[in-house]
């Protein structure tokens, strides 16, 4: 009768849960791992920063998960037919978390003068860009030089923050005192720092939005042993892990706990991908034969399933399935020894040895090489792992000194921002482990790739990317390994955390608790 | 001095729990059809619950059992190579300093107390994390770590015995210097050299162990201190991933120490007499 009664209750909790308004009021512990070198947006970009800047940064446009631009400090925005002019317009009476009016000046302050200086990611895209105006207080004009269909996706919080004219204005940005103050627009303005404990950000009273945020105050926790992490949450001391904060075998563990929900999106925007560098250069990896019987020699399923606890996705080529233009029409590298066995007899591969790096990442990483290591060992090739920490990793594969390399890299949403980097002869450059690092050159890609990225629709860029991938798969330049899926760990009570692209990094503007 | 070692029941138990373990390190490819390193069922199998696989599997379904035999290889070879090294090393400086004296002792000690006010693990791991980490740099780091307390006591001794009556009659004989040291002096300090490098050699086993553990193992090679420090992140969940190669280094080490201390009585039956008292 109680079980009955309790079902009943459930039911009706479900079907009211809808209805039911979001509650204000609540405190939310988030895990920061590592600690964040800094707070202001425009000048650190890496992602414990991000996480926590993105609640006291905007930008002009947030982005859902399926990659549409949504309004944040623009209200609405319009492209024009040829591709060349953005208009936006601002939401009205924003103010900065100091209670100076926010304006168009801001932005055209942040995106021309402040972060042409400090973001180099963003200023690739500024390349295309003749002019930005402001004609009145809320309307803000990019004009481009010529059509650039991934600019649209540039005014992403981490890639265009919005920050204060009337702090930055002819101050030198790096030592400006108020770094250590951020003042921004968002829904969390800081509060305090207490270095290696904690970071505190209360609610913005003043925020534009009406009713938002919904918490009180966001802390967020520096705890610098992955165990001890795990601890934090089991003790109910943190509710929220982000994706990666603990380690892939513990997370089955805390998500079977009771009250304990977990998701692998808001990573749509990053979409990170793994894969391991192929030496295009010298050795037996210069060979394409050998390349593609490494594809085959490897059971991609199993480390999924084993090495990433079912997490992410086996990678099909360059550009990650959950992001614009990805197509699947390519040739498919199934599990199978084999045919790798007959590619590499075919080549006359005579044993020479091949070294593997392993990015220095931790257990997973590690393991994730030794099973690779297996993988190529039983179909006859020499393979050994070179041992490394993060300086060596970074040495050997920006002087090209590796074999094969692991590493995972951002798209940032569209394949010109975060995919052609590591695949144009133009981007090989000895020094970086960012760009071209395998060394491949194919000047007919190249061409494709410039032209796609300036195409007006998108359509002609959805066909011209497919094309793309439908060589590139077959040449094999370096060996696609995985989609990763970074699960983020939550209290069930915790709602709409993950509703964006960039996941907790904008969620906490959302989120709210329910009692 | 056989009959005095064969008494000693501790050591005769250390002894056969050494060639235990090494039976198993010669012999590990015909006992597991596998190698340590493949992947042979699924992973998280507690122990006993599928037959061929008694000590379950790790976190890519390893065998455990396998991984164990095999990583008694390195451990031993480790053990083996690098106390013959610190040996080669030790054993020379410190005839030198104590048969010649002098500037040769003041010059032979200062350079041995520079190595000793280092502390033994933190130079180890600096000598790998230079060297980058390899079976033959870890054996090498090792060597050189070890060596200063077999060149003091290789000194302690050769002075002790060069003052002897039988040393001053080879003199008078007509025998040079370097051949009495050799030939007189050396033969007469190997029993506490013996000793001392029984318990080197599970010294060394647990400096290896404990550099894999810290991620600074030969990547490429199957250790017990490896299979702690990857098992360490899954302590709560597989237990038996940390435990059995902790046993087998705990068995390992006590087998050493346990001949050592029973050479130690052997050899110096003075000395056994005097500690029983």
């Amino acid at each position: 009768m109680t079980k009955l009664r309790a079902t009943t209750f459930l039911i009706a909790a479900t079907l009211a849960a809808p209805l039911a308004a979001q509650q204000e009021g609540g405190r939310l512990d988030i895990v920061v791992q590592p600690e964040p070198p800094g707070l202001m947006l425009g000048l650190v970009q890496n992602g414990p920063t991000q996480l926590v800047a993105g609640d006291i940064y905007e930008s002009l446009l947030r982005y859902n998960s399926d990659l549409e631009p949504q309004p944040s400090l623009a209200e609405s925005w319009e492209i024009s037919d040829d591709g060349l002019t953005y208009t936006f317009n601002l939401h009205e009476g924003v103010t900065w978390h100091d209670g100076e009016p926010f304006t168009a000046d801001d932005v055209v302050f942040s995106a021309d003068v402040f972060l042409r200086e400090t973001h180099a990611r963003l200023r690739a895209s500024l390349a295309y860009v003749e002019s930005i105006t402001a004609p009145d207080d809320t309307t803000v004009v990019f004009q481009l030089k010529e059509p650039f269909g991934p600019f649209i996706n540039a005014f992403e919080a981490g890639t265009m923050p919005i920050v204060p004219k009337h702090i930055y204005e002819g101050t030198d940005y790096a030592t400006n005192e108020m770094n250590a103050t951020p003042i921004g627009t968002g829904p969390f303005k800081f509060e305090t720092w207490e270095k290696g404990s904690y970071i505190h950000l209360v609610k913005n009273e003043d925020y534009y939005l009406e009713g938002k945020p919904y918490l009180d105050e966001v802390y967020y926790r520096v705890i610098p042993d992955a165990a001890a992490r795990a601890v934090a949450f089991e003790t109910g001391e943190v509710d929220v892990l982000p994706g990666g904060s603990v380690e892939n075998w513990d997370v089955p563990r805390l998500t079977e706990m009771e009250g304990v929900c977990s998701t692998g999106a808001g990573w749509e925007f990053f979409a990170p991908l793994a894969w391991m560098w192929m030496n295009n250069r010298e050795g037996p990896t210069s060979d394409v034969r050998f390349r593609q019987a490494v594809m085959y020699a490897m059971d991609r399923d199993f480390v999924k399933d084993v090495v990433w606890n079912g997490f992410g996705k086996v990678a099909t080529g360059p550009v990650a399935s959950s992001t614009n233009f990805y197509s699947d029409d390519v040739t498919p590298y199934d599990y199978n020894p084999e045919k790798a066995e007959a590619l590499l007899e075919e080549m006359g591969y005579d044993g020479a040895p091949v070294r593997i790096l392993p990015l220095p990442y931790g257990e997973t990483w590690q393991r994730w090489a030794e099973a690779v290591r297996q993988n190529l060992s039983e179909v006859g090739i020499n393979a050994e792992i070179d041992s490394t920490d993060v300086a060596g990793w970074n040495e050997k594969t920006s002087q090209w000194d590796y074999d094969l390399a692991f590493t995972y890299l951002y798209q940032y949403g569209d394949p010109a921002l975060g995919v052609s980097r590591n695949y144009t002869a133009d981007r090989i450059k000895k020094g970086s482990p960012w760009n071209n690092v395998e060394g491949y050159e194919n000047p007919e890609l190249d061409a494709k790739w410039a032209a796609a990225a300036t195409m007006v629709t998108p359509e002609e860029r959805a066909a011209a990317y497919a094309e793309i991938q439908k060589e590139i798969v077959d040449d094999v330049p370096v060996a696609w390994l995985q989609e990763l899926e970074f699960p983020t760990i939550y209290r069930c009570d915790v709602k709409d955390l993950v509703t964006t692209a960039i996941g907790i990094n904008d969620g906490p503007r959302d989120a709210w608790i329910e009692e | 001095m056989w009959k005095r070692f064969s008494s000693n029941i501790g050591a005769m138990i250390g002894v056969v729990l050494l060639v235990a373990v090494i039976a198993i390190a010669i012999f590990a490819p015909l006992l597991f059809s596998h190698d340590p390193w493949q992947m042979v069922q699924r992973p998280f199998l507690a122990p006993f619950s599928m037959d061929g696989l008694p000590l379950g599997t790790d976190t890519l379904g390893r065998d455990v059992a396998s991984q164990l035999a095999y990583g008694a290889r390195v451990s031993l070879l480790v053990g083996l190579v690098s106390t013959l090294v610190a040996l080669l090393i030790g054993v020379p400086l410190g005839a030198l300093a104590g048969f010649y004296g002098n500037w040769v002792d003041e010059g032979a000690m200062r350079f041995t107390e520079f190595f000793q006010t280092i502390p033994n693990f933190a130079l180890a791991i600096v000598l790998v994390a230079i060297f980058e980490p390899t079976l033959a740099s870890i054996t090498i780091a090792i060597a050189i770590v070890s060596w200063p307390p077999v060149a003091r006591l290789v000194r302690a001794e050769v002075m002790s015995v060069r003052k002897r009556e039988f040393v001053d009659a080879a003199r008078l004989a007509g025998l040079s210097r370097p051949r009495i040291l050799m030939t007189q002096v050396l033969p007469n300090t190997v029993s506490p050299i013996i000793v001392m490098a029984s318990l080197m050699v599970a010294t060394a086993i647990l400096l290896e162990s404990s550099l894999s553990f810290l991620g600074l193992g030969d990547p490429n090679a199957m250790s017990w201190g490896y299979m702690i420090g990857a098992a360490r992140t899954v302590i709560r969940s597989a237990w038996w991933l940390s435990f059995f190669p902790g046993i087998a280094i705990v068995i390992t080490v006590l087998a050493l120490n346990l001949i050592g201390e029973g050479l130690n009585d052997a050899l110096n039956p003075h000395l056994s007499r005097k500690g029983k008292a």
